[in-house]
């Protein structure tokens, strides 16, 4: 575990967790999957550019303009460094994760993509990696095949390497780690197999980038999306990252404003990358605070992070099997994120987590988290979620823990 | 404290009223909550003057929009279709006397949008 005293530290980096969740209730904040806290050195970012440096981006030539070119260009080349890009150029501002997967499908997709391919997924995608590649498949005469999960809520690779030789798909879709599950997926070895049937390779990171040390290079996946509110930046903004002589083939997907290089009445000609696909004014103070975030994590180190998260999951799985009546999702600690779905007899995942909230300020998600093949596959309608971050401590899973003992009692 | 488990809605929860279904029923909808998945449907028969004389509710769902559909099936029970019409929201709050933040609204409103399409006649939603 994670010396106490660095973790003091950490968690007075993060204002939010000094509140209240009700008057004298602590708040202990479990559901970092769906949205992490933001430290300050990230509002304060944000604050600064606006007091200082806010202008509109590349068009100015004036001082605050500049400034403003500068901040925005500078959080790109440090997101490249961070997820090892080959160049910055690769890095695509886009609105979140799910618009990041959407600009695929919408410039790859309808280019590439023709009546009678297959888009292979896998049953523990997000919706988000799901219905964009149904749109596409509608349009084009597509289909969308999804690849099995083993019992143990893990891909099943002798499944997916099946599915990849009877329907040579065009493009495989997988997340990189479950928002369920917290199952970690083996990128690489799917890229490899994938690639070698002459699919492309799209990975859903938004749990993985916030997460573990990602190396898109080691990875060999072809496009890469995330989200920088779940890294500890803002809301608004995410990343597209693809292969330099993906985006460069692929047509624009907005127009507009920024991503031109010459427009006349009679047309235009698009802008060189990464601006091509960044039509008008962008989230230009998110991306600083996306820059800050990156700073941040850097500075603590992803490996450190992940395993601050492997050493609290673990915690958490044990004190949760203590509890009778609770089934937790998904493989064990060692092949997980800081994720626990879990169910508690037959009380509603809603019940579970309202009562968490209200007698001990403990924040957990209920629902099917955007994941309901996934659920069907379970068996389930809803899960209660809780899930780590670095700023969490095995005291507040202990708080999750006694919590559930009250909830057993109300409903007893 | 919360208010939200007090006694009369576990009660409702653990032992609902007019459970099960109606079958032929003059009235029945059906739908759920796209937040949680939860699902209610509503049988109702009525006699010649459009008044209740029969009420079912089925479905899954949290505690909140069980005991919600329990107690409302209670409450429409002698009523006339026009009266059923007469009944909202708050009154629907109000019966269950508990604060309710906008996502937990969904769930105590559910029993009350199903037993109002019922009423107004619209078919079963398409799910």
């Amino acid at each position: 575990m994670t010396s106490p005293a660095s973790l003091a530290h950490l968690r007075s980096d993060f204002p939010i967790l000094n509140r209240e969740a009700k008057p004298g209730v602590p708040l202990v904040y479990l559901d970092s999957t769906a949205s992490s806290q933001k430290p300050l050195a990230v509002l304060k970012a944000m604050d600064d550019y606006y007091r200082r440096s806010n202008a509109n981006i590349h068009r100015g030539v004036h001082t605050l303009a500049e400034e403003a070119t500068a901040l925005y260009e500078g959080a790109r080349g440090r997101v490249g460094a961070f997820i090892n890009a080959h160049s910055a150029r690769e890095i695509i501002y886009t609105r979140n994760a799910t618009e990041a997967i959407n600009l695929v499908a919408y410039s790859w997709g309808r280019a590439n993509i023709r009546s009678g391919d297959t888009i292979l997924i896998t049953e523990m995608e997000h919706h988000s990696n799901i219905v964009p590649w149904h749109m596409l498949a509608a349009e084009k005469g597509a289909k969308v095949v999804a690849a099995p999960i083993t019992e143990s809520g893990e891909l099943d690779l002798l499944a997916f390497d099946g599915l990849l030789q009877a329907h040579a798909p065009r493009l495989v879709c997988v997340t990189h780690m479950s928002n369920v599950l917290g199952t970690i997926n083996p990128i690489a070895d799917i890229a490899a197999h994938a690639h070698a049937v002459g699919a492309l390779v799209l990975v859903d990171a938004a749990q993985s980038v916030p997460h573990l040390p990602v190396d898109v290079q080691a990875l060999g996946a072809d496009f890469l999306a995330f989200s920088a509110h779940k890294m500890c930046g803002p809301t608004g903004i995410g990343i597209l990252w693809a292969r330099e002589s993906l985006l460069e083939a692929m047509p624009p997907f907005l127009g507009g404003g920024d991503m031109i290089r010459r427009v006349t009445l009679e047309g235009f000609r698009v802008a060189d990358l990464p601006h091509k696909f960044e039509a008008g004014t962008p989230a230009i103070a998110e991306a600083v605070g996306l820059g800050a975030a990156v700073d941040y994590l850097s500075a603590i180190g992803m490996a450190n992070v992940a395993a601050h998260e492997r050493d609290l999951i673990a915690y958490a799985l044990d004190r949760l099997e203590e509890v009778p009546g609770v089934t937790v999702y998904g493989p064990s600690a060692e092949r997980k994120g800081g994720v626990a779905a879990f169910t508690l007899d037959s009380i509603h995942p809603h019940d579970i987590a309202q009562i968490l909230d209200a007698r001990f300020g403990v924040a957990v998600r209920a629902g099917h988290h955007c994941a309901q093949p996934l659920h069907d596959r379970l068996g389930l309608t809803a899960t209660a979620r809780a899930s780590f971050y670095l700023y969490n401590t095995p005291a507040e899973v202990d708080r999750l823990v006694e919590g559930l003992y009250e909830v057993k009692n109300v409903f007893s | 404290m919360d208010d939200m488990y007090r006694e009369v809605i576990l009660d409702h929860y653990k032992n609902p009223r007019n459970h099960g279904t109606l079958d032929p029923a003059d009235f029945s909808y059906e739908d759920d909550n796209p937040l949680c998945g939860d699902r209610i449907r509503i049988d109702l028969r009525v006699n010649a003057e459009n008044r209740i004389t029969e009420v079912a509710f089925s479905g899954k769902g949290c505690a909140i929009s069980q005991a919600s559909a329990s107690m409302l099936t209670e409450e429409i029970l002698g009523k006339t279709l026009d009266e059923v019409k007469q009944i909202d929201k708050q009154h629907v709050l109000d019966m269950l006397g508990i604060p309710l933040g906008p996502t937990r609204l969904k769930c105590a409103l559910l029993s009350l949008k199903v037993l109002k399409a019922g009423v107004y006649g619209l078919k079963d939603a398409d799910h």
